[in-house]
């Protein structure tokens, strides 16, 4: 297949124009060196194929993290109207509600001294990690009900955590629309046995320290200072989601033909918003959200139990805050001002990071004087930022930012590289002690895997969408 | 001839699988899918496999194939069941039948590599040639 033509809009925007089925134009946000990355990759022809969905708004937009995934792109961002419009299983992603949650500490890393080494074992053995793993909890099929309509409400509920968390969560750790029926018995089965795992792949569990501010104010609101030991959490729904995912998909690639949708790719099968499939889909797609905040929720808890028990810490010295807990794999009904009108769209972020700007409802009562907290995590050992959701993220990205670093190289790529080197002493030499329950996922998760961190949030910083807060580094990675 | 082997992709796990017969294809297609997922160590044979028959259909031949391996991936993921061979007795291009022969999974026996949360449509044509079948499947990992 011939390359697609892309036109330079400015520094860190690129053009694909509307050709053929393209229902929209394309929008890139990448600088120069990004761009480089992306030829020859399949993710442009992907955003190109996104924009061929019935009722798609404005463009198709990927983020500087887009990369090559299966239907939509990786970093992809795309509005749907509810009338006319669709909705996607593939758009979200198998990992419903994969995502981001970042804990803040009262520690500095004198506090920790020698026993960094202590604790991340302890971590590791504490919090059921890799392949398979199974939770601590184990669900009744009631209780799965619970947690699948409440989500982190139910963990809290339930003795993991306060109610004080559920404030930074997005939606509350809760979306409204829940319908257990709509989940299959499959993804119920799925779904009992690992509430509270990390799971494996690119999920992990860093403790990181706050190396750089770069916007003080904000900072300050998000309870963040230079020196302070943070811990960032990055998994999602499990089987559970997975396995709803993958239900929907059958289903809607079965009646493809029925809908008269022209897809380019079998795996973008859709629905229409205003159908019965389509609906169902999303109240399924939402019990597969929460159980994600559950999880998430537990992990949390279970990390705050180490660190107590292991530093001999009381909570109140401890001091461990839910500073905000994102999804990057979602669909969402928000409103959006679209050519002078108040719209309700169905967006879709596939890998793609909320970033609402100060003042929206949506933003936490204690940081809507500055906007919502934007968690970006890099590859294992290169640290995470923080950024802020800006008003242009509302006028031209429907109110999303990047979500990582995005992979440049293959996992059979990046496994052929690493041949013969020592993953974990090479992190080792930078400061990063990494424990994995698996020698192969290190190899894949090399950071030579990923863009650079810094060109990706750069990008956002520069077009105004997601701007820099800070910056934290790596000091310990858990990794499934 | 060799099965199946595994191509580049930046973010899952594709591979390229081949059979001599659209039979043959789908049940390297499984194999190449547990290659992926779990070690199988040479291992002396202690007691007979378990044998199970599946019946799944679809829409055209590749709907079918995909949905023959999610159903594979289900039985090991959901019944936590291990297939070690798998036998299709009748295909067409919207159903096939088949015989599994496997055994409850055991970790210590066939360690864990890595997880596929799922098979996908991405770019899915089956292909054939004088000499054989061929299909490149994305595996979302």
């Amino acid at each position: 297949m011939s390359e697609i033509k892309m036109e330079r809009i400015d520094d860190n925007r690129w053009l694909l124009p509307q050709i053929g089925g393209m229902k929209v134009p394309g929008i890139i946000y990448a600088n120069e060196k990004i761009r480089q990355l992306l030829k020859g990759d399949e993710s442009t022809r992907q955003v190109a194929n996104v924009a061929h969905l019935p009722g798609i708004v404005n463009y198709s937009l990927a983020m500087p993290d887009v990369h090559w995934g299966y239907g939509f792109p990786i970093g992809g961002v795309a509005a749907f109207d509810l009338e006319g419009g669709i909705v996607s299983p593939g758009g979200v992603g198998y990992d419903i509600n994969c995502g981001c949650r970042l804990l803040a500490t009262n520690l500095t890393l004198a506090d920790i001294g020698d026993r960094l080494s202590n604790l991340t074992t302890a971590l590791y053995q504490q919090i059921p990690s890799g392949v398979g793993s199974t939770g601590a909890v184990k669900l009744s099929s009631k209780d799965q009900k619970k947690v699948l309509e409440d989500g982190a409400q139910w963990a809290v509920k339930a003795g993991f955590g306060t109610p004080q968390d559920l404030e930074t969560t997005e939606d509350g750790g809760a979306m409204e629309g829940a319908d257990p029926e709509k989940v299959s018995a499959r993804a119920m089965e799925r779904g009992k046995q690992q509430l509270g795992t990390l799971g494996s792949g690119n999920h992990f569990l860093e403790i990181e320290i706050v190396s750089e501010i770069f916007d003080e104010n904000t900072a300050r609101v998000f309870g963040l200072r230079k020196g302070q030991i943070n811990i960032m959490i990055h998994s999602g729904s499990r089987g559970l989601g997975y396995q709803i995912c993958d239900d929907y998909l059958a289903l809607m690639v079965k009646h493809a033909q029925k809908t008269g949708i022209d897809l380019p790719d079998r795996q973008l099968a859709c629905s229409y918003l205003d159908s019965q499939r389509g609906r169902n889909y999303l109240a399924a797609m939402v019990c597969g959200a929460n159980y994600a905040w559950a999880n998430r929720q537990l992990l949390m808890h279970q990390t705050q139990s180490v660190f107590e028990k292991y530093l001999h810490l009381s909570p109140r010295e401890l001091g461990m805050r839910l500073v905000y807990d994102v999804c990057h794999n979602i669909a969402k009904i928000e409103t959006f001002h679209i050519q002078g009108k108040v719209k309700k769209l169905c967006v879709h972020r596939k890998g793609a990071t909320r970033a609402f700007p100060a003042g929206h409802d949506a933003v936490p009562a204690q940081y809507r004087s500055v906007g919502q907290p934007v968690l970006v995590p890099g590859d294992m050992g290169s640290g995470s930022y923080v950024l802020v959701g800006q008003q242009k993220a509302m006028q031209e990205t429907f109110g999303s930012a990047c979500h990582g670093a995005g992979r440049v190289m293959s996992r059979t790529q990046a496994t052929k590289v690493s041949q013969g080197r020592s993953i974990s002493r090479e992190l080792a030499d930078q400061g990063v002690l990494v424990m994995a329950s698996s020698q192969g996922t290190l190899r894949e998760e090399i950071p030579e895997a990923y863009k650079n961190l810094n060109d990706v949030v750069q990008v956002m910083h520069e077009s105004g969408i997601a701007t820099k807060v800070a910056k934290l580094k790596s000091l310990a990675c858990i990794k499934g | 001839m060799k099965k199946y082997k595994l191509l580049d992709h930046t973010a899952d796990i594709r591979v390229e699988v081949w059979g001599k017969t659209r039979k043959e294809l789908f049940s390297n297609a499984v194999a190449a899918m547990f290659d992926v997922m779990v070690d199988f160590p040479n291992e002396e044979k202690t007691k007979p496999l378990e044998e199970k028959t599946v019946k799944i259909t679809g829409n055209d031949l590749e709907d079918t194939l995909i949905n023959f391996l999610r159903e594979a991936l289900y039985i090991f993921n959901g019944k936590v069941w291990l297939i070690k061979s798998c036998e299709p007795l009748e295909l067409t291009s919207r159903s096939v039948v088949a015989r599994l022969q496997g055994e409850p999974y055991n970790r210590q026996k066939n360690p864990l590599k890595t997880e596929i949360k799922a098979v996908t449509y991405h770019g899915l044509i089956i292909n054939k040639s004088e000499k054989c079948w061929q299909v490149k499947v994305v595996f979302d990992v």
